[in-house]
């Protein structure tokens, strides 16, 4: 009999559970077509003493990496703003990390700044609180994947090219082209590797846009059914080719260096982790050109430390540390001035910082949209959410 | 004042019982049916294809989606398979273990061989699966170190490691309770069988295994269910081979609601698991 009362009480109050999530799921509005309205910052005040950052791997180093590489310490012992650093693996994980309203700021990249723009997660940056915006290449400022509607919504952080690396005692010839981690018959088979992401299937698009002209590809991220289709049957062939698809970087570097990875897509980044632990890798940006990324230092709108992350995407533009960052990470800088103090001196050369030439084959990440990013009118597009789908189908068949 | 508080609790018993249930149901009902109903409700929503905002909109497109892909099913009935084969290694490999423990073993080293079986759990889930990385690299791992001299190859990263790391992670959870009812079986109970005339395997088929089948129940509990939602494992030596938790983590980011339907797959799955074992009456005399 208490027995019974028991679990007759329990189901009670379970119903009202139900009830409870129920009602508060209605309260929130779902999102509309438009950018929701949020106030920039008009004022600095007195750091929060602290400031939590989503960010890729190597934009962030405290010397615990390497005690040479370090733009952190400085920064904490000038503001008394501690940085606590979460490295995001993918820009959807970025997205969602910063769906949590728990980070201020987040070095986004192209496929994942709009969706935060127009998903209300972060705020219009008041440029005038940050002395260094001033120095940022002209070309990097007000772009598609930092502003709407003529409103800064972040800072440039810098950009690069996704690299094809490849095994130097092992690959040869030296690979040249993406082809090399399509090609069916590859000798590499079962050591070839891919970014574990749905962004990935652009890249197998930029191939195809290379070397089958009749699908009339322009921009890899502007694909409308048949091509989209193409790129995921393109990506089947690979399948079988990889070992291993990478999201982890550290994982992905123990891999080229055991040897279980031999080819494939990775960052310079990466190629400058394995270099440190003497692996003979080399990484390159084939003939067809790449996917690559422009990131942007934006703020939460939820921010619960602006003062600090204001102090924050300040110093990471400046020239001492976006120099160091650039350098660190392999890629350009965005502020004019780094270039005169990276310990490399040719290091903006290197990576092309001012030679546009150079980034007219560089597709930056950038979010697919049923409207074609592309300028078509006559079709429509297939949104990221389906880019998403066919991932995930793809990675589980 | 304790004392006077212990006496009203003693005259009353249902402000005794609401005392010492209030915390449990209360953990119960908010923290583990309340995340099982949010996840239920959630699997109904969807997202703004855009902004990857829930849109809390009821609607069955996420279960449409699931079950009309074949990569799903596949995905489903891999995991059925590797936690059937976790399970099923784990028990062969477990029940001889534990019965030299409980018969074969001298009391004194009986301690020390549950003290043995248990320090796998003192070390980081982590540790161990990286250390599996590393044993099963092929070609330089230590598993084709020792084996391939007599032809033996390490599998590679794939559908085996993850069935050997995983039965690696969840043997003591089967020892343990196996050991345990066999500690309990009287030891008159094999000599009897013996002296009728039964062979060892005869013995074991009829005596042992009926009497500690429970035991192996509750051990398959904790090996069919651990394995069915993990994802690190897959993540780490599972090569390009997906679980159901990898699609849940792959799409909790991204597409919480579909993420919310596939994690629906191993709750029913363990559900339907747990009203077999009880039909079989294993509950009933653990």
């Amino acid at each position: 009999m208490q027995k019974k009362r028991l679990f007759s009480r329990i189901a009670v109050a379970s119903v009202a559970a139900l009830i409870l999530a129920g009602c508060s799921s209605g309260s929130d509005s779902a999102s509309d077509s438009g950018v929701p309205k949020i106030d920039m910052m008009k004022k600095l005040g007195a750091g929060e003493g602290q400031v939590n950052v989503v960010a890729w791997a190597g934009y962030v180093e405290n010397g615990s990496t390497d005690p040479k590489v370090d733009w952190v310490t400085g920064f904490e012992k000038d503001t008394g703003c501690k940085v606590n650093v979460k490295n995001g693996a993918t820009s959807d994980d970025m997205v969602a990390l910063m769906k949590t309203g728990e980070y201020d700021v987040v070095s986004a990249s192209g496929d994942a700044s709009l969706r935060l723009i127009y998903g209300g997660d972060v705020a219009p940056v008041n440029t005038d609180l940050i002395p260094n915006y001033a120095d940022i290449f002209k070309n990097l400022k007000m772009q598609q994947w930092n502003s709407v509607g003529g409103v800064a919504y972040g800072i440039p952080h810098g950009r690069g090219a996704n690299l094809l690396a490849y095994r130097t005692d092992i690959v040869k010839p030296a690979p040249t082209s993406w082809g090399s981690v399509f090609d069916a018959n590859s000798p590499y088979k079962g050591k070839i590797t891919a970014y574990d992401s749905p962004i990935y299937i652009a890249d197998a698009a930029l191939y195809l846009m290379a070397t089958q002209p009749d699908l009339k590809i322009k921009y890899p991220y502007a694909l409308d059914q048949a091509q989209f289709d193409a790129a995921v049957a393109l990506l089947k062939v690979q399948k079988p080719l990889i070992g291993e698809y990478w999201g982890d970087y550290l994982k992905h570097v123990a891999s080229l260096k055991s040897g279980g990875t031999v080819l494939g897509t990775t960052w310079q980044v990466n190629i400058n982790l394995a270099k440190g632990e003497k692996v003979p890798v080399e990484g390159i940006k084939p003939t067809e050109g790449s996917t690559g990324w422009s990131d942007t230092w934006m703020i939460s709108s939820k921010a619960k430390n602006p003062n600090c992350a204001y102090l924050w995407m300040n110093h990471i533009a400046s020239p001492a540390a976006n120099a160091a960052v650039a350098e660190w990470f392999g890629e350009a800088p965005s502020n004019a001035k780094s270039c005169a103090l990276t310990a490399d001196p040719n290091h903006c050369a290197t990576f092309h910082a001012a030679d546009d030439a150079y980034w007219a084959d560089v597709y930056y990440w950038n979010t697919a949209t049923e409207t074609c990013l592309d300028g078509r009118t006559d079709v429509k597009c297939v949104p990221y959410s389906e880019w998403v789908k066919a991932w995930s189908s793809l990675r589980n068949s | 004042m304790l004392d006077s508080v212990a006496t009203a609790m003693h005259r009353r018993p249902r402000l005794r019982l609401a005392a010492l249930l209030t915390a449990p149901v209360l953990w119960l009902v908010v923290a583990y049916l309340g995340a099982l109903a949010t996840l239920l409700v959630t699997a109904f929503f969807t997202i703004d294809s855009f902004t990857g905002n829930v849109v809390r909109k009821f609607n069955l497109d996420n279960f449409h989606d699931m079950l009309t892909d074949a990569a799903y099913k596949n995905v489903v009935l891999r995991t059925l398979g590797i936690a059937i084969s976790v399970t099923l290694l784990c028990s062969v490999l477990a029940i001889p273990m534990a019965f030299y423990m409980a018969k074969i073993a001298k009391p004194k080293s009986q301690k020390i061989l549950v003290a043995l079986v248990l320090t796998p759990l003192w070390a980081s889930y982590l540790v161990k699966i990286y250390a599996w990385r590393t044993m099963l690299e092929p070609g330089s791992g230590v598993v084709d170190w020792l084996l391939g001299p007599i032809g033996i190859h390490s599998p590679g990263f794939g559908g085996p490691a993850i069935i050997i790391g995983l039965s690696y992670l969840w043997l003591p959870y089967m020892i343990l309770p196996i050991y345990a009812g066999l500690e309990r079986l009287p030891n008159n109970l094999l000599d009897a069988s013996g002296d009728l005339g039964a062979h060892n395997f005869y013995t074991f088929r009829k005596v042992i295994l009926p009497l500690i089948f429970p035991s192996l129940v509750a051990g398959s509990m904790f090996t069919f269910s651990l394995s069915l939602g993990d994802y690190i494992t897959a993540q780490i030596i599972g090569g390009k081979l997906q679980m159901l938790g990898n699609v849940v983590y792959q799409n909790f980011s991204i597409n919480l609601p579909f993420a919310a339907t596939i994690a629906t797959i191993p709750v029913s799955i363990m559900a339907l698991y747990l009203y077999l074992v009880r039909r079989t009456g294993a509950l009933a005399s653990m």
